[in-house]
């Protein structure tokens, strides 16, 4: 069984970095930014099929939800044009107010979740939007590298 | 005391080379390096002023003639016609005049000074692992180098996502690599001399509303400037009437050579923006009925009026790069292009691979082809580089976009795209036009557009195991880096 840590605090302390797995854009709905939500393998022994593909469907969606094309956004971009783009001095966009929710949602998903497996989601703002890269961390302590060795459980220094 | 004080005073001369001085007020470095931002270390090639907040592209000269062109015409109308107009029309004019000239400004600013939608390139690891992945489809470890594009239907059609060798990246669809600020955008639509910058997905519905807006203008100050004159020739006669108001003439004459080119602009952007479409994509052709019966453009939302709102009102994405956030001391570095690598790597395998690449585009378009064959002229390791990358610099270069090359053919560059809308902007007509000059220009740009790889190519690593040498490579320079990183990033994601 994978090492287990109980909080976001102990993974910095006692873990290093074993892998990274990334997530890549799925592009079969044109160029909205959607996640691909296939599992990958490397995450097998790590975490639930279903939480990951949870995760993933739910940023998919906040996704959608700021990129999409309706009254609101025209109401946004009439003001907007109106003030000749002086609002945004004081108002945030509709994008960057959603871009705050993913970033908080990542941020909880990983104390949850992530975190207490081993693992860490980077917000995809920070790489561009290509993907979602995930972190996957082993105790320091064990001797291995890979990510699916097990390790010795209670062997970190706490 | 005075033996003393000369020598703490000599301590303090001698502060810079010697080690003992131990005051702390002399000490002549900083103990920390002051944080850079991110602009500082942008790898594409790009300008950046206040601090970071207004971004460029290299080559601003013919910014600067657009400004002065609209400033001085502008200020001549009010200064010369206005008080004239005011007085004998309505002081109506010279009001619309002043909303016209500032939006136009406003919008000419706005699409020069921002990020057209940079896509930021891939880190180390990234790029590692699409090369791992990359290598795990191709099968074999010979030294044929796999395909660098991927298949995607996107709506019904397929469409090839090609990858990126300066940014490592596959390119998301409708984003191009622009060769004059060596930044991939997305949507990228062309790189316009005019406004100084790459024209995409972030500043598209600014650059649309200059040019719509400088066509009123223009035609606003031409048509008020005749007016001018014919009301004073009435009163004067025709030639005192010039010799009044010379400035008039002036301005007739920048306008009336202005007025065909902006105004034919603004016609073709606006057909491209109710059929959704880019600059690059109406050029080459892609979603034309020509290609095939079931050719048809997947990114259109179906009728032009969505289209429009969804060009110039839909939801303006943020920018990516984050020019003005503060390098961490260990994150990851941007993995450099490998084109010289890969090139002396796998020159001869890219070349018959090349031809493999190249035999579907050759049944694409004429155009590609002589492209080809241009690119073979110039050398070795070039045509590896230019024609696998056909779709990205090729594309926003000779295939008729309006991107200079840095010398006097620039302009006459871009008139390619203002000649397509004076011969009616019918777009079916000029794909031969239009593409005739690019072609003739491509001798120009091959060897401009490969300033990065020559680059690379003296301290490209000796051909061979290019992938795996340099996936190696990254790893154990990278493990502590990304280490430290990760932790930061910890940090980060609880300090939100």
């Amino acid at each position: 069984m994978a090492t287990e840590f109980h909080n976001l605090q102990e993974l910095r302390h006692s873990a290093s970095l074993a892998n990274k797995v990334f997530i890549q854009r799925d592009y079969s709905e044109g160029t909205t930014c959607r996640f691909q939500t296939k599992f990958p393998s490397e995450l097998e022994s790590r975490i639930e099929r279903k939480l990951f593909e949870d995760t993933v469907k739910t940023l998919n969606n906040y996704y959608t939800e700021a990129e999409k094309i309706g009254g609101q956004s025209y109401l946004e971009g009439c003001l907007a044009c109106s003030t000749a783009y002086l609002i945004f001095l004081c108002m945030e966009t509709r994008y960057e107010k959603v871009l705050k929710k993913i970033s908080k949602y990542i941020q909880e998903q990983n104390e949850k979740i992530f975190a207490p497996r081993g693992l860490l989601i980077t917000d995809p703002i920070e790489r561009g939007m290509r993907v979602i890269e995930i972190s996957i961390y082993e105790d320091r302590g064990s001797s291995g590298s890979s990510s699916g060795s097990s390790s010795v459980s209670g062997s970190t220094a706490r | 005391m005075h033996l003393g004080v000369s020598e703490s005073m000599r301590e303090c001369e001698y502060s810079q080379i010697s080690t003992r001085c131990s005051t702390p007020m002399e000490t002549p470095y900083k103990k920390r390096t002051p944080k850079r931002r991110k602009w500082e270390s942008f790898p594409g090639r790009n300008k950046f002023y206040c601090n970071g907040r207004l971004m460029m592209a290299k080559q601003t000269g013919v910014f600067y003639l657009t400004l002065v062109l609209i400033l001085v015409t502008c200020g001549l109308f009010f200064t010369f016609d206005c008080p004239f107009l005011a007085l004998e029309l309505t002081p109506v004019i010279p009001v619309i005049g002043g909303v016209l000239f500032m939006f136009v400004l406003g919008t000419l600013l706005r699409t020069s000074f921002s990020d057209p939608g940079v896509l930021p390139r891939a880190t180390p690891d990234e790029a590692a692992d699409l090369e791992r992945q990359i290598d795990v489809a191709n099968g074999s470890t010979g030294y044929r180098p796999p395909p660098r594009t991927k298949e995607v239907v996107i709506n019904g059609q397929t469409v090839k996502l090609k990858y990126c060798f300066t940014c490592k990246i596959f390119r998301p669809p409708r984003a191009s690599h622009c060769s004059l600020c060596d930044n991939c955008v997305e949507r990228f639509d062309h790189h316009c001399p005019w406004v100084g910058n790459c024209v995409g997905r972030r500043n598209y519905r600014f650059f649309y509303m200059f040019i719509l807006s400088l066509s009123f203008l223009t035609i606003f100050i031409f048509s008020f400037v005749i007016t001018h004159i014919i009301l004073r020739s009435h009163q004067n006669g025709f030639l005192k009437a010039l010799k009044d108001s010379p400035a008039s003439v002036l301005e007739v004459v920048v306008c009336f050579f202005s007025v065909w080119s902006i105004v034919g602009l603004s016609g073709f952007h606006t057909y491209l923006i109710s059929s959704n479409q880019t600059t690059n994509e109406d050029i080459k052709g892609s979603w034309s009925s020509k290609r095939g019966k079931d050719n048809y453009n997947p990114y259109s939302h179906g009728n032009i009026f969505t289209n429009c709102c969804a060009a110039l009102c839909g939801p303006l994405p943020p920018s990516l790069i984050d020019r003005r956030g503060f390098i961490q001391s260990g994150m990851p570095q941007l993995a450099p292009p490998t084109n010289g690598i890969t090139m002396y790597g796998a020159t001869q395998s890219q070349q018959s691979h090349m031809a493999a690449a190249a035999t579907p585009l050759l049944q694409q378009q004429s155009s590609e082809p002589v492209i080809l064959t241009a690119s073979t002229e110039n050398g070795g390791p070039l045509p590896g580089r230019t024609s696998l990358n056909l779709g990205g610099p090729c594309t926003s270069l000779p295939l008729g976009q309006p991107t200079p090359p840095t010398s006097t053919p620039s302009l006459s560059c871009h008139e390619a795209s203002d000649m397509l809308p004076i011969h009616g902007h019918s777009h079916a007509h000029n794909h031969g036009h239009t593409l005739q000059e690019p072609m003739a220009h491509h001798h120009f740009l091959t060897p401009e557009e490969v300033p990065s790889p020559p680059g690379m190519l003296p301290c490209g690593s000796p051909m061979g195991h290019s992938h795996t040498m340099q996936a190696g490579f990254y790893n154990p320079a990278s493990q502590d880096s990304l280490h430290e990183d990760s932790v930061r990033g910890l940090v980060k994601l609880s300090s939100v």
